[in-house]
């Protein structure tokens, strides 16, 4: 048999055997074979569980024709997920003189101990590769998911942005932008071919598979799966949701929305479908993980982990969706507020997996609002999350209502009871003032190490309050519901 | 000058630990660690591990050939428990197999009977109980009992600060490597590799020679790799001492997290008395610090806390007085600011508390206690050259203090969901160990016939930018260009007895002992270069740019020529350089004497905003003027006080270490231990470097920087504070850190209800103190 092409790392093609002979599995994870079977220690270990970036690596893939380049956590990648696909790590954005974004954090003292540099060096190269909106704000955001403990923030800032300058500059299109990034020394140039072997390696593999399960485990991001599981994970052998066919869709049309599980958080923030009805998706979406995780987390995978304070599931679950399942041979759907029985406990068979949820839409799309509060604002759990949709008839009396909420009982809470009592009110204070008295009847919050109980019951009546003062600013206000 | 190792950082090619190449016939080591925190041991099964195949052997304390005991200050700490455990995560042994992954297989067979007793993690129930590292230590002068008396306002209450985990990026770790004749080297993630060396050969019974340390540099140490990297060295080292093979041993972060110590949490009490005008009469305060399970360094941190327990303010009449509490948690450790930022929180709760009686701004107390020339601390040292009222004064005009509090208050006027809070932060920090001895640093200079330097020295390098100060020495002494000096790793070969890199002082230290090798080369020099030039012995040598010259006849010789000539003549161009810091001592029988070298101050303002609605926060600046001395690294300086500030807020914010009742850590991971991010720092820091402040006491005038700017993060919680109450002034919120969004939301609405869902508001339970 001879080797099969799967993937390119840096400049070299990886190849079945190469894997087989190092003992690496799909299952494997990604940072473990740079660094200690490739022997590329650029990329450091901090955490292994997503959250501090040190193994920051480059994933390009074709999408519809074009290369595009997204940073990711090398420590919850499978080496599944990233078949047919260019992995960069800092070695291969390396040249014989220092790259930009390289020379100018020295220029700002930018690095301290070290450690987390590269996974910054990466992250920013990621910006350069696939941005399309050249700004402070969203430079700084490519660094959201990296962290330094020498704290060395503000330096770091200064040299991203000192860099925005050249890269406005740079062509938007991928084959230019790339070729820009080459002469203008941010990238290596072996980068220019890059697009045709890919392209070339994907026409010889077959990586597409129907969507329905073939293993008993079935990882689509990994984020959250590598996380609690990781040692036990890279031993089985396991299914990718990546290798499935479409699974990651976005569809609008006659008022209904169908999102595939495989859809990723990034591909939803940025999914223009998605703006048009939730204009404040992208400011929501940025309290979920970071740029690291989102790249890679799906919805799907957040929906079957079960989470009582999964962020995706609390935000469509206001909209009171669809869950739509497949097996082998049928589908079924049920309704999502259904479809979480108990504490990570699911209504979900062996043989099923989530292949999308839809919900449906009036016309002029109502009003939305999404609130999370954990101990950090960003790359953090939250203590209680909530999402709230309402929409009204002409003569502002509510006519659709639904309103959820994480961290306040075993699982992600569609407060029934107090969404089915907004239909038919006005916005006020009294109507604000006996919804929260409803809802505090409604959960069963539990002291744990994201708060006291005392605290989340308190926090879901502030945030309920917060989705009024920030959908109807004038109608509510704080010092009249208080004394 | 660009710190010299930034090059190797951004192209990811500096070399930690776990990036050395590792030899065919490693060893991989896994500790297995006490489950329970406390309790006798009953058994320890290991028969099943022993059976997993490519285990290769296990070693408990029985194998130990020397003595089982790696404790610093006190014999209090065994290698590998033997028959008590007294914290959850205590090291009971060490899995040896040829891979990681099999060791970690072999861990889960491991059978361990402990008969539990009830566990103390509580410091105030360890301090009833006797449970005490060392005696408890007083510092006191003037007449406190007497004093109260003579106060207008006395305030009294508590104050408590969380611990704080240090997270560098790289875990703890070792490599381990068997030389002949039983001699081991191990490159070792540590601060300090003489205490390494020491505790090892103590471990394996064998002089120190025996065993090598190597420390090319860490990725991030901040105090949690000074004491708590010894037993990771000790365990590999004891390893290969035992298989005669190289072992590695780096834990996972869960396990980092889990066994090693952290910053201690204090809780305290204070008693503070003041004049009708202000000034602070009295002052008393008893620490309680959460030592963990064994001495660690807690005596020293217990006695920073005492000496920075006034913060930067003059108290003519003090008591201080701190237990050092055993408690069944990992021995808890250095930490930034070592104990003084936990004793200045104490006293800048007590002034805050002292402003909410008196109805007045924490500020104005601040200011009017000051230290001022010739003061005396509480322990006898004498302020020489404060900068506390400089750099105040500096900072209320350059940054307009006035125009800040106005357009703070018109801000809170004018908005109900939102409100401002504005905090200001004076600092004051000793520079020196505290332990006399270990104010001393050896350097090694070589120059080899080509010109090019190699130095070495006690210093490690953690981010810090210690190689490249130390780097910047020769370059200025002999006016060389960059490229000519190597600053080579860490080693107890070549410099033996090294204090670890701590206490902010290792540029001072490290950097005058290279200063005094390369003088002494220096003199050489210029003996050889009058030789040369033939001059008489009177005649002015001057080093410029890579060139001796003459003051008299512009006559040159370059650096290489020079150098070459000096190898030919059979001149040594080697130089060792041993730096003591003069004058400094300490009496602990009366607990007096002048410990340090020089002081660091600085004043801060910071200012945040305050979500009412949400109850989480945002810090909107932070403007620093710091007494820098004469800067020898801008870029450095600033890099370390950018940091601090950041890793204070966090300490005050967002950083809260958990553990449960029964010893067990709750924050256990980083998605439950938040440190901050890049949305978390500041939006703004300035800092204005305090011009005209040369230090005769630092290296070439500087002054160091390491610790203080960290102090300056406790600012943010008296900001936060005071925008709470902005919003309720009837909240009843203490002085409880770190101030997590959980807290202020429950001080926020502290005493008010809804105003038709009272039954709910009942059952909130509000943490005050």
């Amino acid at each position: 048999m001879s080797a099969h092409e799967l993937f390119i790392l840096n400049n070299e093609i990886i190849t079945d055997e190469m894997l087989s002979s190092d003992e690496i599995t799909y299952s494997s994870l990604l940072l473990d074979f740079v660094r200690y079977n490739k022997r590329l220690p650029g990329t450091k270990i901090g955490c292994r569980e997503g959250d501090c970036g040190a193994c920051t690596v480059l994933v390009g893939d074709l999408v519809n024709d074009q290369l595009d380049y997204q940073q990711i956590v090398s420590c919850l990648t499978p080496i599944g997920n990233i078949i047919g696909k260019h992995v960069v790590t800092i070695e291969g954005i390396n040249r014989e003189q220092l790259t930009p974004i390289q020379r100018e954090i020295i220029n700002e003292g930018g690095t301290q101990c070290g450690a987390c540099t590269p996974g910054f060096v990466v992250s920013l190269t990621g910006y350069a590769l696939n941005n399309d909106v050249v700004g402070p704000e969203q430079i700084i955001g490519s660094m959201d998911g990296n962290i330094c403990r020498c704290t060395g923030y503000k330096s770091l800032e200064k040299a991203a942005i000192s860099i925005l300058p050249m890269l406005d500059s740079i062509n938007k299109t991928d084959t230019l932008r790339i070729q820009g990034l080459v002469e203008n020394e941010f990238i290596p140039d072996y980068f220019l071919e890059i697009k045709d072997r890919l392209i070339n390696l994907n026409r010889n593999l077959s990586r597409k598979t129907e969507l329905h399960k073939s293993s008993n485990i079935l990882i689509g991001g990994g984020t959250d799966l590598y996380v609690q599981r990781a040692e036990w994970l890279t031993r089985q052998s396991a299914d990718f949701l990546e290798l499935k066919e479409s699974s990651s869709f976005i569809n609008h049309e006659n008022g209904k929305v169908v999102i595939g599980a495989g859809i990723t958080s990034t591909q939803l923030m940025e999914s223009k479908v998605l703006t048009d009805i939730f204009p404040n998706i992208y400011k929501h979406f940025k309290l979920f993980g970071s740029t690291l995780i989102r790249n890679i987390a799906t919805l799907g995978g957040n929906i079957v982990n079960g989470s009582p304070i999964a962020d995706m599931v609390i935000f469509f679950l206001a909209l009171n969706p669809t869950i739509n399942l497949q097996a082998q041979q049928e589908k079924r759907s049920l309704n999502l507020r259904d479809f979480f029985l108990d504490y990570k406990t699911l209504d979900l068979k062996e043989d099923e997996i989530v292949s999308s949820i839809d919900f449906s839409l009036p016309p002029d799309n109502g009003c939305f609002n999404f609130e999370k509060v954990s101990k950090r604002t960003y790359l953090d759990i939250a203590s209680v999350n909530s999402a709230f949709y309402v929409d009204f008839d002409a003569t502002n009396t509510i006519t659709t209502a639904g309103l959820t909420a994480g961290g306040v009982a075993p699982v992600p809470k569609y407060l029934t009871i107090g969404s089915e009592y907004l239909i038919g009110k006005q916005i006020n204070n009294q109507t604000l003032l006996n919804l929260l008295d409803i809802v505090d009847q409604e959960i069963s919050p539990i002291s744990d190490v994201r708060g006291s109980a005392e605290y989340k019951r308190l926090l879901l009546r502030q945030l309920i309050i917060a989705h009024f003062i920030t959908l109807f600013e004038n109608s509510v206000h704080i010092e009249e519901l208080i004394a | 000058m660009k710190n010299i190792d930034s090059y190797s950082h951004v192209r990811g090619e500096s070399i930690y630990v776990d990036d050395i190449p590792v030899r065919e016939d490693t060893l991989f080591g896994v500790v297995f660690a006490s489950k329970i925190a406390n309790g006798k041991i009953i058994s320890i099964n290991t028969t099943n591990a022993e059976q997993v195949d490519g285990v290769f052997r296990i070693i408990t304390d029985k194998d130990i050939p020397g003595e089982n005991q790696i404790g610093s200050i006190f014999p209090d700490e065994e290698l590998f428990a033997s028959d008590k455990v007294d914290f959850i995560g205590q090291p009971l042994g060490l899995i040896l197999a040829k891979s990681e992954k099999i060791a970690r297989d072999a861990l889960e067979t491991i059978e361990v009977e402990i008969e539990p007793e009830i566990p103390v993690v509580d410091p105030r129930i360890a301090a009833d109980k006797g449970l005490l590292i060392h005696d408890p230590r007083t510092f006191e002068i003037g007449d406190i009992s007497a004093s109260w008396d003579n106060c207008d306002i006395i305030v009294e209450g508590k104050a408590e600060s969380g611990g704080q985990e240090h997270l560098y990026i790289e875990t703890q770790g070792a490599y381990a490597f068997p030389i002949e004749n039983d001699a081991i080297k191990v490159i070792s993630s540590t601060q300090g590799p003489t205490q390494v060396q020491k505790a090892l050969a103590r471990v394996i019974g064998q002089p120190m020679h025996k065993v090598q340390i190597d420390v090319q540099r860490l990725g991030g140490g901040f105090g949690g790799k000074e004491d708590q990297a010894t037993a990771w060295g000790c365990m590999a080292g004891l390893a290969t001492y035992i298989t005669k093979r190289p072992v590695k041993l780096i834990p996972n972060r869960l396990e980092d997290l889990r066994m090693t110590g952290k910053r201690h949490p204090y809780t305290s009490d204070y008693k503070l008395g003041l004049s009708n005008d202000g000034k602070i009469l009295s002052y008393e305060v008893i620490f309680y610090q959460n030592s963990g399970a064994a001495a660690d360094l807690s005596p020293a941190v217990l006695e920073r806390t005492l000496f920075h327990a006034n913060n930067t303010y003059f108290i003519p009449n003090m008591k201080a007085t701190a237990y050092p509490c055993r408690t069944n948690l990992p021995p808890n450790t250095a930490f930034r600011g070592f104990g003084g930022p936990q004793g200045m929180f104490v006293i800048e709760s007590a002034l805050a508390h002292a402003a909410d009686v008196m109805q007045l701004d924490r500020d104005h107390l601040q200011k009017i206690n000051l230290l001022d020339e010739g003061d005396s601390f509480h322990y006898g040292q004498v302020a020489v050259n404060p900068t506390a009222k400089r750099t105040w004064e500096e900072a209320e005009t350059r940054y307009n203090l006035l125009g800040l509090k106005n357009r703070l208050q018109q801000f809170n006027a004018e908005n109900v969901n939102f409100k401002r809070g504005l905090a200001v932060m004076p600092i004051c920090f000793g520079i020196s160990f505290t332990k006399t001895m270990l104010n001393q640093a050896g350097a090694l200079v070589h120059i080899y016939m080509d010109g090019s330097l190699s130095i070495a020295t006690g210093a490690v390098e953690m981010g810090q930018g210690v190689t490249t100060r130390v780097a910047q020495v020769p370059m200025k002494l002999f006016s060389l260009p960059i490229e000519l000096v190597k600053i080579e790793s860490t080693n107890t070969t070549r410099v033996a007895n090294t204090s670890p890199s701590a206490a902010s002082a290792t540029h001072d230290l490290n950097g005058r002992a290279t200063q005094i090798a390369c003088e002494k080369i220096k003199s050489r020099l210029i003996t050889l270069s009058i030789t040369l030039m033939g001059l008489d012995e009177t005649a002015e040598i001057i080093f410029d740019e890579s060139k001796v010259r003459n003051s008299q006849n512009d006559q040159t010789i370059t650096w290489k020529e020079l150098i070459l000539e000096a190898y030919l003549r059979r001149i040594d161009l080697s130089a060792h350089g041993l730096y003591s810091v003069p004058k400094i001592n300490f009496d602990t029988t009366i607990e007096k004497g002048s410990p340090f070298a020089y002081y660091s101050y600085g004043t801060a303002f910071i200012e945040i905003t305050l979500d009412c609605i949400r109850g989480t926060y945002v810090v909107d600046h932070v403007k620093v003027v710091h007494d820098f001395g004469k800067s020898m690294n801008n870029i450095i300086d600033l890099g370390q006080m950018e940091g601090g500030i950041v890793q204070g807020i966090g300490w005050m914010t967002s950083e809260d270490l958990v553990y449960d009742d029964s010893g067990k850590l709750q924050s256990n991971a980083l998605s439950t231990y938040k440190i901050p991010d890049i949305y978390a720092a500041p939006k703004e820091i300035h800092t204005h470097f305090l011009e005209n402040a040369e230090n005769e006491f630092g290296l070439f005038k500087s002054k160091a920087i390491g610790e203080p700017p960290l102090l300056y993060g406790l600012g943010v919680y008296f900001a936060i504070r005071n925008a709470v109450k902005a919003f309720n002034p009837k909240s009843k919120i203490g002085f409880m850190a770190p101030i997590t969004p959980e807290k202020v939301l429950l001080n926020l609405y502290d005493g008010l209800t809804l105003r038709s869902a009272k039954r709910m508001d009942n059952s909130i339970k509000i943490p005050t103190n």
